[in-house]
């Protein structure tokens, strides 16, 4: 990314956003850019959940511009930045539960009209999580945590998205679900979609991303390749548990 | 006791009129409570006026006590014009009484709703007045065709166009939430409102076409129960409102084939209840049947207790 540096998929240039009064993100700056894997990171009230729902437009911003390949965004309706190529695995995955699982993939696609492609991208996430063909006509809510969490996964990839939201992917999950769902993660991003993923557990949102992000009271505080920001010692010692001074590599800290 | 077996094929064919108007009515109340979660009480109000609309065309294509159209062709304009007077009634109340509230406490939607059944309520009064409005439907029906027996059983016209037309619309409804897009994002809209949004449904779309079909099912309904019971008059909606608000918590409110099977259920417990008790018991016996099933089963006939959202 040293001489042309592609578009941007998504981009916040300083933005601020307000709960009523009270100011949740200051002065917010980050790119994703196609085919990556960014997370970001940070601790309970750090403005992760508002961060995602600045994209979304739920949560509306008082300064600053919200990008998808450049286009402004900040201002329209949730729905008309879906259509723009935006997907979201909410956190807790919200499946519809007395819908079927091939329904719930349906909605996946509810904003596409091109049938017979939906049919064979359907069979697609079946190829990707035969557990889910099994289960096709089953309600959503009977399914397994983890047959929800690969549900969720499938219908938002449904919609070919430009770019995939992830929020809180381990939230409520079993340690051993926890690492299969990051190898999926990891799998979908290395088929090619892009995914900015927002997690509190960072070793693990680390071993799988290219860049990360942290986030502190609603700042991004630094930012780095995953691999180096492993090895930080702000991270070690703020995020990560580590006790071993790493030597601190860089990492561009933002005051 | 046989004379009450004897009766019963005709309480039954009774039962089942009255529970698909009851049932008609509840769809309204439980569709948009599962999207909305607000009790709409101005739905009795919107089947008063389907029966009004009903009247008004059977009047207008009357002329010296004659139809002046093909008796089946008026029973449908009827029929459709009412669906579609009360659909617009739905869609604008929702859009100027219910929508500025979306994101207001719940008890101010409830309280609007109950604004708007008193502002209906005397719209038609102030337009319509107090008197009761009868349907001529004597020119309607051939006479040889006005009733059938079957047995000791009789078959009246009207009764069986009244079921054939309620089981037609709740067969209509079902494809359309199984199988369309539109009705399947209706289920997502009222399973998860927020994911739907997510799925890119328009959720606003979404609660007019639900305001648009329970309120012409309330409109169809109260046409139907005019050309029943002959009489129209404003204060209508009150007792079938009640009515259909009761079948929808019995079959599980939120539940469209609950309130379903609710209003049938309803009907035909009233009816019934006529045979075997004095008809002045008829209510008594609904609304007994409505308390043993909530305590029995709180979340009514159909109703799934889902956790709540985190």
């Amino acid at each position: 990314m040293t001489e042309m540096t592609p578009t941007p998929i998504l981009e916040f240039e300083n933005v601020d956003t307000y709960y009523g009064n009270i100011q949740v993100l200051y002065d917010i700056n980050f790119k994703v850019y196609p085919g990556e894997l960014v997370c970001l990171l940070g601790g309970n009230a750090s403005g992760k959940s508002t961060t995602l729902k600045t994209i979304l437009g739920v949560c509306k911003i008082k300064k600053g511009t919200v990008k998808l390949r450049n286009e402004r965004v900040n201002g329209l309706p949730t729905k008309k930045i879906i259509a723009r190529g935006v997907a979201i695995v909410p956190e807790n995955r919200r499946i519809f539960p007395r819908m079927t699982v091939l329904e719930n993939l349906e909605m996946g696609a509810y904003l596409r009209s091109d049938k017979n492609q939906v049919k064979e991208d359907i069979e697609k996430i079946f190829e990707l999580f035969p557990r889910l063909k099994e289960r096709i006509n089953q309600a959503g809510v009977t399914l397994s945590g983890g047959e929800q969490q690969m549900l969720a996964m499938g219908r938002a990839l449904l919609s070919n998205p430009d770019i995939l939201l992830m929020d809180e992917p381990s939230m409520g999950l079993s340690p051993r679900l926890v690492d299969q769902q990051f190898e999926l993660i990891e799998k979908v991003n290395r088929q090619g979609t892009t995914i900015f993923m927002v997690e509190q557990n960072a070793n693990m949102a680390l071993s799988i991303a290219h860049r990360g992000y942290v986030l502190q009271t609603g700042s991004i505080v630094l930012t780095d390749t995953a691999q180096r920001l492993l090895n930080n010692t702000m991270m070690q010692e703020a995020y990560l548990g580590g006790t071993e001074a790493c030597e601190t590599s860089g990492g561009t800290k933002i005051p | 006791m046989n004379i009450y077996l004897e009766q019963l094929p005709q309480q039954l064919i009774n039962g089942l009129t009255l529970g698909g108007v009851y049932a008609l009515i509840a769809i309204g109340y439980t569709m948009v409570y599962g999207i909305l979660g607000m009790l709409n009480f101005a739905h009795g109000e919107i089947y008063m006026i389907g029966g009004f609309t009903g009247w008004w065309v059977l009047h207008l294509l009357t002329r010296n006590n004659q139809v002046i159209m093909n008796s089946a062709l008026v029973i449908s304009l009827m029929i459709v014009l009412a669906m579609a007077v009360s659909g617009l009634v739905g869609i604008l109340t929702e859009r100027f009484a219910y929508r500025p509230l979306r994101n207001a406490p719940r008890i101010n939607l409830l309280l609007s709703a109950l604004g708007v059944s008193i502002f209906l309520q005397n719209l038609v009064l102030t337009y319509q007045g107090a008197k009761v409005r009868v349907f001529h439907i004597a020119s309607l029906i051939p006479q040889d065709l006005r009733v059938f027996h079957v047995g000791s059983t009789v078959f009246s016209f009207m009764r069986v166009m009244v079921i054939s037309v309620t089981f037609l619309l709740m067969a209509l409804l079902t494809v359309v939430i199984k199988k369309t897009k539109v009705g399947k994002a209706m289920r997502a809209t009222a399973q998860d409102i927020e994911a739907a949004t997510f799925m890119g449904i328009d959720v606003d779309r979404i609660v007019v076409v639900v305001f648009l079909i329970g309120s012409a099912l309330g409109g169809a309904a109260g046409t139907m129960v005019g050309l029943l019971f002959t009489q129209v008059d404003y204060y209508v909606g009150f007792q079938a409102g009640l009515k259909g608000f009761t079948a929808a918590v019995l079959g599980g409110i939120g539940s469209i084939y609950g309130a379903m099977l609710g209003g049938i259920l309803l009907g035909l417990a009233e009816s019934l209840a006529v045979t075997f008790l004095p008809s002045a018991y008829k209510d008594v016996v609904a609304f007994t049947i409505l308390i043993i099933i909530l305590i029995i089963r709180p979340q009514g006939l159909m109703g799934e207790k889902i956790p709540e959202k985190v």
